[in-house]
């Protein structure tokens, strides 16, 4: 197992721990507004300080992650509950109609970034952790479409397959049970890929006031708080922007990490 | 690669009226009425339904889709329901802060990407090779309106090099008016450099072990010789879909950029669009938006075919 794999698995499941913790303590209440206490610095008391409201900011980060984690994981639900079934369906289907029909859906998808239809869905039902899940996993549809279809394709040339054609089976059983085991690894390299772009979309999403909304908290709503504070308290901008940091950093090295640590033929070309 | 020309040029307009067709659609299914949202809760009927017809609201959906799509044809985008103005003024006056703001990032972007993944490329494994990289990997994961917080504290806060914010405006001057995109231009190329010089190098290496590579060594060129004069262009081609790809991130991005450097963009006028219920100047800005990021994949197509004449057979 590589060294990337290790640190970026040991900083996710930090973040991971974090959320999970959360569930059952956090330091304080991270709603309890304390105003004399406000604007403090990291502290004995405090650990990371608190906010402009007196509020506890590491336990703001941990009941934060758990937003970040949730919506980034049900957008990548919903990326690969319909774009590995719509890539498998347009291999299996090479150079018909519906590949062509799902190919370029997907292509116009690819049209919108995620911002945009972020913007488009807010614009109809308004701000919300919902519309954000929705909107960045209807963007990572494509992607794993794609990726799916891709891969799938060179499988279906394979005497495998073509055995199991013999025996009769029919094009969705050998995707099911042939194809899909197949291509598992590189869907769980790129879901960790999106899993990562999923946080940072979502805190994006939050910072322009489109994604959670107040009192749920969220590491990129802290950011926007921060903002007009940055002069006099910027360990309000620091600490948010850290977290984020740390769990996409974490899930890109334990992505690249999988991807060499399930592909033997790039362990090889490596040495 | 006229026929090639073509075959992608319908591609592209299928696109750009399919897409048209999902944005109208989706904005229609909007809940609430622009003209009661507009005259307020105690606005008479028949002031709602003479303002309804107006605005051309009491048409039939195709037809104002049709009335739509041919006025954004010949540049006439609508009235803004909040402003009464037209709509085309107001997005091409928001164009001209973010356009120069995306195209800024791009060259930024390609100016620091291009010499590090070469940089890179050419020390494979070594430890150069290995800062570059762990850079890359460090800026992928930073968020750009973070960085942009960043670089406010740090240039304009702490040591006053630039403003915190606002735009100057073209009318004061080039210089002044890329002075206050620069700090904005830095945050959004950053993540996208860090892509980019990835994706440069990779693409390098890929090309190092090919065979021509290896006959130009033969041959008697340096290692740097063969990768400057053979090297460089082969790799271009991946790093060109990347640059055409990018454009679209940098467009949308300097939507989230300009909420941090409070310019006066197409991100500001979304916004307000949004919270106002102005309907017709967010399904603009979302059109241009995709538009934009359309005709950009088909520009980076037709570049291809120029560049790799092998691809205009094979499609």
């Amino acid at each position: 197992m590589s060294r990337n794999l290790l640190l970026g698995a040991l900083l996710s499941s930090l973040v991971v721990l974090a959320a999970l913790v959360s569930f059952i303590w956090t330091p304080f209440d991270h709603t309890a507004m304390d105003i004399p206490s406000k604007l403090q610095r990291p502290n004995s008391i405090h650990w990371l300080g608190t906010d402009h409201f007196g509020r506890d900011i590491f336990s703001m980060i941990m009941v934060g992650a758990r937003t970040s984690i949730a919506v980034a994981l049900v957008a990548v639900g919903i990326g690969m509950g319909l774009g590995i079934p719509l890539g498998l369906t347009a291999a299996a289907k090479k150079g018909s109609w519906l590949d062509e029909l799902i190919m370029r859906a997907n292509d116009l998808v690819f049209a919108f970034p995620s911002l945009v239809i972020a913007i488009l869905i807010t614009a109809i039902f308004g701000a919300g952790a919902i519309n954000a899940i929705i909107a960045i996993g209807i963007f990572n549809i494509p992607v794993f479409a794609r990726i799916t279809r891709g891969a799938a394709l060179s499988l279906w040339e394979r005497e495998f397959i073509l055995a199991a054609r013999v025996a009769g089976k029919g094009a969705a059983r050998i995707s099911a049970e042939h194809i899909l085991p197949n291509v598992a690894n590189l869907l769980i390299v790129q879901g960790t890929i999106q899993f990562s772009l999923g946080i940072l979309a979502e805190a994006g999403l939050s910072y322009v006031g489109l994604g959670a909304q107040p009192p749920t908290p969220s590491w990129g709503r802290m950011l926007a708080d921060a903002q007009t504070m940055v002069s006099f308290a910027p360990h309000l901008a620091l600490i948010p922007g850290t977290a984020i940091v740390v769990t996409v950093l974490g899930l890109n090295l334990m992505g690249d990490g999988l991807r060499d640590w399930l592909d033997p033929k790039l362990r090889v070309s490596r040495q | 690669m006229l026929r090639y020309a073509l075959k992608r040029g319908l591609s592209l307009a299928v696109s750009l009226v399919v897409a048209s067709l999902v944005i109208f659609f989706v904005i229609e299914v909007a809940p609430g009425d622009p003209a009661s949202f507009m005259l307020g809760l105690n606005a008479e009927p028949d002031t709602v339904a003479a303002l309804r017809s107006e605005l051309g609201l009491d048409q039939s959906k195709l037809a104002r889709y049709l009335s739509w799509v041919s006025g954004m044809v010949t540049g006439d985008f609508g009235m803004s329901y909040t402003y009464r103005t037209p709509v085309a003024g107001m997005i091409s006056d928001r164009l001209w802060v973010s356009l120069p703001l995306a195209l800024y990032a791009l060259a930024l972007s390609t100016l620091i990407a291009f010499p590090a993944g070469i940089y890179a490329a050419a020390r494979r494994g070594k430890p150069g090779d290995m800062a570059v990289m762990g850079a890359t990997q460090l800026g992928v994961a930073v968020p750009n309106f973070w960085f942009a917080m960043i670089l406010v504290l740090i240039f304009a806060i702490n040591l006053r090099w630039f403003g915190a914010g606002g735009f100057a405006g073209w009318d004061k001057g080039f210089d002044t008016a890329m002075h206050s995109l620069t700090l904005p231009a830095i945050a959004l190329a950053l993540p996208q450099a860090a892509i980019l010089a990835r994706v440069m190098r990779s693409a390098l290496l890929d090309i190092l072990g090919e065979d021509f590579m290896r006959t130009a060594r033969a041959k008697g060129l340096s290692r740097r010789q063969a990768l400057w004069r053979h090297g460089l262009r082969n790799a271009l081609i991946p790093v060109l879909t990347i640059i055409g790809l990018q454009f679209s991130f940098l467009l949308a991005g300097a939507i989230i950029i300009e909420q941090v450097f409070f310019l006066p963009g197409l991100g500001r006028l979304v916004f307000q669009a949004i919270s106002s219920r102005d309907l017709i100047v967010v399904e603009s800005v979302v059109m241009i938006l995709v538009f934009a990021v359309i005709t950009v994949n088909f520009l980076v197509d037709l570049a291809y075919a120029l560049v790799d004449p092998r691809l205009r057979s094979r499609t």
